[in-house]
């Protein structure tokens, strides 16, 4: 079943082959070293501690316990941050210590260094902080004209997106439309990555310090980080530390200042590893959404207009509310044409946990909101949801409801068709209990399950927009026989190590090439490892460096040999000339010399939305589509996911298996939002910040993931024709195992996260 | 903080002599979860695990109806999943099967579940249904105490500090047995509600405990009743029809206490253990356990 490749010994080297990973073996034998693992001789243990409030005004602090504790080598609050008092990603307005109020539960008011972790619990004990608790701010509706919580306001941004000749507010007049209209909810969704934060940072003897961490981009990280400690970039040094997952979690700063100002302040490497819990508090989440949509269409199931209003709850601070809520509108539509758009869409602060990046950044929220509109349309309309799909679906040429026109590949219809082909599972006459909703705990009545199969389509942009700077740069570097590829992007799972040994064998016909650990000392910046970005990005910095290299190595011997440039090339890892009378290896062809360059990427220049939404803001686009069979046990609402077939728009394929790795797990966080996932807050506090409470799939819940088509279609502009793949997979999964269960009960089931009692409650 | 390993009932119970309210650890799974937490604080600690009495099950009495089951403390879920074991015990052995992970049960025991008593404790409704007593072990000797007297409530047990739980005491029963479980999601998750429901051909009766709807195990006891007379006794299946189902359901759910909290609201509980009672007393109709 499926066409997940096996790993078999590649007969050649390069993109397309699929490679084992280099850090593969090591993480399943348990020995690779994630940033939980680090430790240095005499390192302290920092922690730090949180406000138990959503809300509050801080009195007093008195840390004087805390300090008398002994065992505790420092303890620090907001009076001991010598830079920069408030960081951010897009705007710098959290702060690193709370020092007057509190606005979110879980943010952080002081940290402490001590010799043991025990110790570091009890010194937190030790701090005494007098809250004024104060009522907090927890409907994202309510906060858009509320008194501010915050003093940059509440609206982070509203996007005013006005598009088509009937871009304003009311139904679109013309005979025969129809319209559906619906308000739907997304719960705030976790990435729940295995490996929590953690860090060890060292001082040095000049008043620097080395901080190895697991983060999504060091250099944001470094810029953040050394604001905050009043230091130039060049003194703060970021290491990348393995990294147990990320999935936008690790984009914002968490304890990367904290760390830093103890071992400053101790002079001693400082170690901080969250717990689970903790790590709950430590980290931005998904944005949970209400959204009202209307579709118009006219009787062939055209769409004439889309007019939808978007609420995003960014919780306290901004984090990357501001980019978020921009995909959420750009992509309110869906991958169709739609000459019509009225759109508004707004992130507002409160004092829920602050949302940042996940996985789908913005796109995944409107997915569930048009799809599900897209199946109220069909059923309107008498018309099959996937016809109805093919009808409106977006093409090259076309243009999209912020005006840009997609001049690279759409190939929507290809996704749709191809998902749509696949054979549809076998429903098993006596399914073993394990098999049915309710698994394990063997509830199912095989006569009470409903089988239910839903569609969905989706897409979102890949690289950063509207007018970034995004750029990443590489190094290579040949000396002495070897060849060292220097990168600071970060591999965070997504398997960019795999893929720069790939791109550096096509371009010097060898496997032997070196990857230097990825840090902020020796090369530029990289970029984030988010949007779907880093194998464009920093695969073509990588390409672009290598061939740098080797052209600069082939133009030596050419000259030395007296040949023209284009006469030398390198084949198997030696520098040759076209009839083989020159055929040196590496160090015979540098001759005592160093082959040294470094290269900055950039993708085509973007701009920002205009204040009607309208603007060509975005690079690329990539497309999946998902059907969900999902089995409904209607009496205790269990659902059990049973197949998710899907195909993709990925440009091209450079690693097969990591492909699929890919949309596997996308699909696992897809179909744990639509079933399972959410993080629970109730006036402001987090009520299940475990692995006990916060679920997350199981490989009971896994479905079989039936791959019917990875439409390559190379993108032009695209380095090696490739679209990224991480974040297609998770954006209509969810909306397909809706519509699935929405099929199974004939429920209208307007939220995702569906609850058993959503359907059991719900049904006669 | 001092480790104890001690390699023999009578060290141990020597030692908790010694040091009333010294912490036992079998599996630790959730000891240590607590600790963590930071909501214990391990002073010093004795391991349960190399005291030979407190593993393993006999048999005690006669092999049929009169005769008793003695589950030791250290029974792990993997070993209640022994198919010897789970032939006799079948309702045993399914809540087993949803208990956490593959680790956990490999670590996890029958006198860990007992010991933290928690309402969503998946071994105690089926204690319950089973009538267990729970055998308490002291340096002054031996008490059995029925398990409903032993949960006092939720997390709380009638565990004197000198004590240890020696063993779970189950009489025989020949009958049908089930074991159904609500979480949300389809394994590894902690119960919304569950049901057992045990057939005593014997004595005539249908026993049926609940858990995670009240802050112990409940005894369905009008359910119990009503479905003794929609029983075959002599096939030992249910015999009733679609109403009988319905009302058992109705009682079932009735018997619950259930609350809203953070995993489920109190009315789907409700709900979820009326079809679960009902769908556990139909399966006596096909007769297979597994
Ligand atoms: C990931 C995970 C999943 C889990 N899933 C489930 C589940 O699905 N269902 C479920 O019911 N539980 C579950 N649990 C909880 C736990 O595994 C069970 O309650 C288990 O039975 C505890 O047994 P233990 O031997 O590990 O107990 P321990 O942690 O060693 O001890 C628990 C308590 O009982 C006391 N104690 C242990 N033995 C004795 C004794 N002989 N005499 C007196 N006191 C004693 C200890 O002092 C302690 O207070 C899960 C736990 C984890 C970590």
């Amino acid at each position: 079943m499926g066409t997940a490749p096996t790993v078999a010994r590649r007969d050649r080297l390069g993109l397309g082959t699929s490679p084992l990973r280099p850090d593969g073996g090591p993480k399943v034998r348990g020995e690779f070293a994630f940033s939980s693992d680090l430790w240095a001789e005499g390192a302290l243990w920092g922690r730090v501690l949180r406000s138990p409030h959503a809300s509050a005004r801080i009195l007093r602090i008195d840390t004087a316990a805390a300090r008398a504790l002994k065992g505790v080598h420092a303890v620090l609050t907001a009076l001991d941050v010598p830079g920069s008092e408030l960081y951010g990603l897009e705007f710098q307005d959290q702060p690193v210590f709370a020092s007057d109020v509190v606005r979110y539960m879980g943010e952080p008011v002081a940290a402490v260094a001590a010799d043991h972790p025990e110790i570091a619990r009890r010194a937190l004990e030790l701090i005494e902080v007098e809250y004024e608790p104060t009522a907090p701010l927890v409907d994202p509706e309510a906060a858009i004209t509320a008194p501010p919580i915050h003093p940059e306001g509440n609206v982070v941004r509203h996007i005013r997106l006005r598009h088509g000749e009937d871009a304003e507010p009311g139904l679109p007049g013309g005979d025969g439309l129809v319209s559906v209209e619906g308000t739907y909810e997304v719960g705030m969704q976790d990435q729940a990555f295995m490996g929590p934060e953690s860090g060890l940072a060292i001082p040095d003897d000049g008043g620097g310090v080395d901080l190895y961490v697991s983060t999504q981009w060091l250099h944001v990280d470094r810029d953040q980080v050394a604001a905050c400690l009043a230091l130039p970039p060049e003194k703060v040094r970021l290491h990348l530390a393995g990294v147990g997952g990320a999935f936008g979690a690790r984009e914002d700063v968490s304890l990367q200042v904290h760390i830093c100002l103890l071992a400053l302040s101790t002079r001693r490497p400082v170690k901080v590893v969250y717990s689970r819990e903790e790590s709950f508090f430590g980290h931005v989440h998904r944005h949970p959404a209400r959204m009202w949509y209307r579709h118009s269409a006219d009787p062939q199931g055209r769409l004439v207009k889309v007019e939808a209003r978007i609420v995003l709850d960014g919780g306290a601070y901004s984090s990357s509310s501001s980019a978020v809520v921009s995909n959420a509108a750009a992509f309110s539509s869906g991958p169709y044409r739609v000459p019509n758009a009225c759109v508004d869409a707004y992130a507002v602060r409160t004092n829920n946990p602050p949302c940042g990046a996940m996985r789908g950044f913005g796109a995944v929220q409107v997915c569930t909101a048009y799809e599900a509109q897209m199946d109220k349309l069909a059923t309107a309309l008498d018309l099959d949801p996937v016809e109805l799909r093919l009808r409106n679906a977006l093409a090259s040429g076309d243009r999209l409801i912020t005006g840009q026109v997609i001049n690279g590949t759409a190939p929507v219809a290809e996704v749709i068709r191809r998902c749509a082909a696949a054979p549809l599972p076998e429903a098993r006459p006596h399914p073993p209990a394990m098999a049915l909703p309710g698994g394990a705990g063997r509830t199912a009545d095989p006569a009470r399950v409903r089988r239910g199969v839903g569609f969905a389509v989706g897409f979102k942009n890949l690289m950063y927009s509207e007018g970034f700077d995004d750029s990443s740069s590489a190094r290579c570097r040949i000396e002495g026989g070897a060849i060292t590829v220097t990168c600071a992007a970060a591999e965070v799972g997504q398997g960019f190590v795999t893929l720069v040994h790939q791109i550096a064998e096509d371009v010097f016909g060898t496997d032997g090439v070196v990857l230097a650990p990825a840090e902020t000392a020796t090369v530029g910046s990289a970029g984030s490892t988010s949007a779907s970005r880093q194998t464009w990005m920093s695969g073509g910095a990588v390409d672009a460096a290598c061939r740098a290299a080797r052209d600069a190595l082939c133009g030596r011997v050419a000259a030395r040999h007296g040949l023209s440039p284009e006469m030398v090339s390198m084949r198997d890892g030696r520098v040759v000339s076209l009839g083989r009378e020159v055929d040196l290896t590496l160090d015979e062809a540098l001759a005592g010399d160093v082959v040294d360059e470094s290269v900055t990427f950039r993708h085509a220049p973007t701009v920002p939305l205009d204040d009607k939404g309208q603007g060509d803001a975005h690079v690329s686009f990539a497309f999946a589509a998902h059907r969900a069979v999902v089995d409904v046990d209607v009496d205790l609402g269990l659902v059990r996911v049973v197949e998710i077939a899907t195909a993709q728009d990925v440009g091209r394929v450079l690693h097969p298996l990591q492909v699929v790795g890919q949309i596997e797990g996308g699909i696992a966080q897809g179909v744990g939002l639509a079933v399972m996932e959410e993080i629970l807050v109730t006036d402001g506090l987090v009520r299940n910040p475990s692995f006990t409470d916060y679920l997350i799939p199981t490989a009971l819940d896994m479905p079989v993931v039936e791959i019917a088509g990875l439409v390559e279609e190379p993108e032009p502009g695209a380095p090696f024709g490739a679209k990224g793949v991480g974040e297609p997979p998770t954006i209509s999964s969810t909306a397909a195992v809706a519509a699935a269960v929405r099929a199974a009960t004939g429920l209208e089931l307007p939220r995702v996260p569906i609850r058993p009692e959503h359907i059991a409650l719900a049904a006669q | 903080m001092a480790v104890f390993v001690p390699t023999s009932l009578e060290e141990l119970l020597t030692a908790r002599a010694e040091r009333p309210g010294l912490d036992l650890v079998a599996g630790g799974t959730d000891l240590v979860v607590e600790v963590n937490f930071g909501r214990h604080r391990l002073e010093d600690v004795a391991s349960l695990s190399r005291v030979p009495e407190l593993g393993g099950w006999r048999r005690e009495g006669p092999a049929g109806p009169g005769g008793h089951l003695v589950l030791g403390s250290g029974l792990t879920y993997t070993e209640m999943l022994d198919p010897t074991l789970a032939e006799l015990l079948p309702s045993l052995a399914q809540a087993a099967r949803t208990v956490g992970s593959p680790q956990i049960r490999n670590a996890g025991t029958l006198g860990g579940n007992l010991g933290t008593a928690s309402p969503a404790g998946d071994t105690l409704p089926v204690l319950a249904a089973l009538e267990a007593e729970v055998l308490l072990g002291s340096a002054a000797g031996t008490r059995l105490v029925p398990l409903g007297e032993f949960v006092t409530g939720p997390k709380r047990t009638a565990l004197a500090p000198d004590e240890v739980i020696l063993a779970a005491r189950v009489p025989v029963a020949r009958g049908h047995q089930e074991f159904l479980k609500v979480g949300t999601r389809n394994a590894m998750v902690i119960a919304v509600c569950s049901v057992a429901l045990v057939l005593d051909e014997q004595a005539r009766q249908v026993r049926v405990g609940l858990g995670s709807v009240g802050p112990v195990p409940i005894r369905a006891l009008e359910a119990e009743r009503f479905a003794a007379e929609v029983v075959d006794w002599s096939t030992g299946r249910f015999s009733g029809g679609e109403a009988d189902l319905r009302r058992f359901g109705e009682l079932v759910g009735a018997a619950a206490r259930p609350i809203d909290d953070h995993r489920s609201i109190a009315s789907y509980r409700r709900r979820a253990v009326e079809v679960c009672a009902r769908r556990a007393l139909e399966r006596t109709m096909s007769r297979q356990a597994a």
